[in-house]
């Protein structure tokens, strides 16, 4: 396939006017270059977004990003403009087309947009910037060294001559790129952007509401359709009789559509078309079904329960093995030992899944609220029978994410149902369907063991990790503990002894990655019981963990998610610092802190709880963040908030359970997140770092709930060791 | 199938639809007013508020037939130029993340701010209780609650 500049540039722009940059990711080496694609292999693609400089000076950032509420395009556009010496509004951000043939890495998740943009983004701008002097030097006959740039435009004082990029992209455009492991970056002491609240671009829309989210998408002639599934995971229709939804006026068609495996995970179930989304539900409420309902039906949380912790008491597959547990634990007469619980999580995203597919026979287009539009777009075109480049793909807002927008079981559906529609097809999820059908957060059990020595030093550390397995769920033959042990293996505390085992359980609930995925639940198993060993060891929980974050001068990191001890160490006397510590609180107070890196970022959070018989209050929250260089801080504190609300809605309130093979909870009754009366204000407090920016949309998650359990244990001496935390009177 | 005249954001809409439909896929579907937000479908998350006469109601939850010659109000009615002083708040304190259910938030707060000017956390908790956000900026609702609160000019409906 041929790709050329004019196919490329979208919304409009004039075909190979003004100047377009490719921004590449090259392993941990990053660079840019002139891209016109025409001359360039199609796949595999290099550049993760282009830079648009048009004649007028504009400068559109073109980034395969989907913005679902983390302010992405907002962090983006001022690290490109930082470097390129541009207004921040000169930059305008537009959504990549899903064209893999031309973007690298199109999915969004694991916190990863900042990071893998940073460096790149800063050398695309810096690039923009050093064509524009070396133009407008060479126009002016003036010595290079002696032109600078800013606010889109380049100054040669000495002559007090002035050029616009917009003046001079066409004369850059020809001019050889420099090299762009050279091109010379900013001070960072210099930024003006980069480190500076910054409002958010995308926030405007969203209080007039002409924001148009996935499920706002309207085109003509659209119908709109629900799926009935099997409450049973695994079940399917045994027969049913669509008579009466038919005859509910309005609905316009009533089919099956089958189950889809491999790695697709739809439960099948009959469709319900509409020309409505309300008459879909009622035609659906209509439908007459008998399930066959499998397997599963035996399965229960009950059950689960049981098996984590049977499969948490016994060896497993060992990942971490330091000194010689056995022989530690055998030196103390009485080891220290803990068994934390972690349920099942819904997503729980305000707006439901959905997504509006037109099958057009030969081709498709798709309007897609999505964190992967690559996997949304081979998805629909595997369902359809067509080539994926047939498949054009909108991403569209999103109202969360989460991780649950990763997944392209709702596109597979929707790419079945349009297939016969013909027409323009708006499948909707209810809040029901959203969750009993979700990719769950794994169910985790975790037995620890410690020892503590007579000088109070901790000297063994067993953890024993048993979860319904993420990869277990999506590949029988994949190791099950992948994608679970993160966070319990980079147990960051000096312990001379130190070992991690792995047991997965198996079950028929579907699971995928929940906001911060294994950090969740292992941050939670590690922050508790080291503040378990600091109690057994008679020592203050800040003071002794400290002890344990050292970092020695020839110190390296285990691998690349191994977190530095030293910055640990920081953000944990920071928060400590914040949260006046040493100072004792009244009877019935307690405060707790957890400290915890995931995604790249350190965080410590403080949590100051009141209790009052079997009822507690969190009084307030501090957070400590070191995130690396802080491109928004705006976007980093609500960040930050918002995953400590979203953590605490699984401490305090929140479980998926199981009965018979379905999920009991339903709406919003059954699964409620913390709500404004619970919220407690949240205190955020930033490092200034110039390290390299760390994730942000996850990691202020793992500490809350070991904070919360731990300022319980300050005040009242009881552990909270399953969740959701309830206290005994 | 019956007919309904209808007051919103005051322009009057003629439709025909069943009558149990709920107000919020009147809007939504028929008359792609998509600001209004499907959360939940109980009256559990707030994400459908709409205003009827002023009072904030949520439209899941109302049938089209039960509306009558009330005015409602959309979040694309609430303001003429975007301007109302609570969607300044929220814009000045960066409330939204994802953004889905603050077309609710907003609806339900301007509707407090309406009947109490100067609400304390407290009636602000009570009053936005039903509001789900599971974004968590609970706090920047509160702050934006009380900045649009102080700011004189609040104009009276809308």
């Amino acid at each position: 396939m041929t790709i050329s500049r004019r196919q490329f540039v979208v919304g409009g722009a004039v075909a190979g006017a003004g100047m377009l940059i490719g921004v590449q990711l090259s392993e941990s080496a990053v660079w840019a270059q002139e891209s016109d694609p025409g001359a360039k292999q199609p796949a595999p693609n290099p550049f993760i977004a282009y830079v648009h400089v048009k004649p007028g000076g504009q400068i559109s950032l073109i980034v395969a990003k989907s913005e679902m509420g983390q302010g992405i395009k907002t962090g983006l556009a001022m690290i490109l403009a930082e470097e390129a010496e541009v207004d921040f509004a000169s930059v305008k951000v537009e959504q990549a087309e899903t064209r893999p043939d031309l973007y690298a890495h199109l999915g969004t998740g694991g916190s990863g947009s900042t990071m893998e943009n940073y460096m790149p983004l800063r050398r695309a701008g810096a690039t923009v910037r050093e064509l524009m002097i070396t133009a407008a030097a060479t126009k002016w006959n003036a010595p290079r060294l002696e032109c600078t740039a800013e606010k889109g435009v380049v100054l040669h004082r000495a002559s007090s001559r002035r050029a616009g990029y917009g003046e001079l992209v066409e004369a850059a455009s020809k001019l050889p790129l420099p090299d762009p492991e050279k091109v010379p970056l900013k001070d960072v002491s210099k930024f003006e952007l980069i480190g500076h609240p910054t409002p958010r671009v995308d926030i405007p829309a969203k209080v007039n509401g002409s924001a148009q989210f996935g499920i706002d998408v309207r085109v003509p002639e659209m119908l709109f359709a629900v799926v009935a599934r099997c409450p049973v995971f695994g079940g399917k229709p045994a027969h049913f009789d669509a008579a009466k939804a038919k005859a509910v006026p309005g609905v316009r068609d009533v089919f099956e559509i089958p189950a889809l495996g491999a790695d697709k995970f739809t439960a099948g179930g009959i469709v319900v078309v509409a020309n409505s989304t309300w008459t879909a539900m009622k035609g659906r409420d209509a439908l007459q079904i008998t399930w066959d309902n499998g397997p599963a039906v035996s399965e229960s949380s009950a059950g689960h329960r049981d098996a984590l912790r049977a499969a948490a008491s016994k060896p497993g597959k060992r990942s971490r093995n330091d000194g010689d547990v056995d022989a530690a634990l055998s030196k103390v007469s009485k080891p220290v030992e803990a068994i934390y619980e972690l349920p099942l999580q819904a997503h729980a995203t305000m707006e439901p899944m959905n997504i509006t597919v037109h099958a057009r026979g030969n081709d498709c287009e798709v309007w897609a609220p999505t964190q992967s539009p690559d996997w949304v777009q081979g998805t629909v075109a595997q369902v359809l029978g067509i080539p994926p480049a047939k498949v054009i793909v909108h991403t569209m807002l999103m109202g969360g994410g989460f991780g649950r927008r990763y997944m392209a079981d709702y596109p597979a559906e929707a790419a079945q149902i349009a297939k016969v529609t013909g027409k323009p097809v708006q499948l909707v999820w209810t809040r029901e369907d959203d969750m009993t059908h979700d990719f769950y957060r794994p169910a985790s059990c975790h037995h620890m063991r410690g020892a503590i020595d007579a000088s109070g030093r901790p000297t063994a550390w067993f953890h024993t990790l048993a979860s319904t397995s993420i990869r277990g769920f999506w590949d029988a033959k994949a190791d099950p503990g992948s994608q679970e042990i993160g966070g319990a293996e980079q147990m960051p505390y000096a312990i001379p002894n130190v070992r991690l085992e792995y047991n997965p359980v198996a079950s028929s609930v579907p699971r995928a990655w929940w906001r911060s995925v294994e950090n969740s639940f292992n941050g939670f198993a590690v922050e508790s019981f080291i503040d378990e060993l600091a109690a057994a060891a008679g020592q203050d929980p800040v003071q002794f963990r400290k002890t344990l974050l050292v970092k020695p001068p020839n110190w390296k990191p285990r691998d690349e998610d191994d977190p530095d001890p030293a910055r640990l160490r920081a953000v944990l006397e920071l928060a400590a610092e914040k949260s006046d510590w040493t100072k004792p609180l009244p009877k019935g107070r307690g405060r707790g802190i957890a400290s915890f890196a995931s995604f790249g970022s350190y965080f410590a959070e403080v949590a100051e709880v009141s209790v009052t018989g079997k009822n507690f209050k969190i009084d307030r929250i501090m957070a400590a963040v070191d995130c690396g260089q802080i491109v928004n801080p705006e976007s980093v504190r609500s960040q930050t908030e918002g995953a400590i609300i979203f953590g605490l809605s699984a401490a305090l309130k929140n479980e998926i359970t199981v009965k018979n093979g379905a999920i009991e909870q339903t709406n919003f009754d059954g699964y409620d997140p913390i709500r404004i009366i619970e919220a407690p204000p949240i205190e955020v407090h930033l490092m200034a770092s110039h390290e390299a920016p760390g994730g942000m949309g996850e990691p202020a998650l793992p500490p809350i709930a070991p904070a919360v359990a731990n300022a319980i244990f300050a005040a009242t001496g009881q552990r909270l060791r399953r969740l959701p935390f309830q206290l005994q009177a | 199938m019956s007919s309904f005249h209808l007051l919103i954001n005051k322009n009057p809409h003629q439709v025909e639809i069943a009558p149990d439909t709920p107000l919020l896929w009147v809007l939504r579907d028929h008359l792609n007013l998509t600001g209004t937000k499907y959360g939940c479908g109980m009256g559990l998350c707030g994400a459908c508020t709409v205003h009827l006469d002023g009072e904030a109601v949520r439209s899941c939850q109302t049938p089209v037939s039960s509306v009558g010659q009330r005015k409602i109000t959309t979040i694309e009615g609430l303001s003429s130029a975007n301007d109302h002083p609570v969607q300044l708040a929220w814009i000045a304190e960066q409330v939204p993340q994802c953004g889905y259910c603050q077309c609710g938030q907003i609806m339900s707060a301007a509707a407090l701010l309406e009947k109490t000017p100067h609400p304390t956390d407290d009636e602000i908790d009570s009053a936005m209780v039903g509001n789900l956000c599971r974004c968590g900026m609970y706090q920047r609702i509160r702050s934006a609650i009380h900045r649009a609160s102080d700011s004189a000019t609040t104009p009276k409906g809308a």
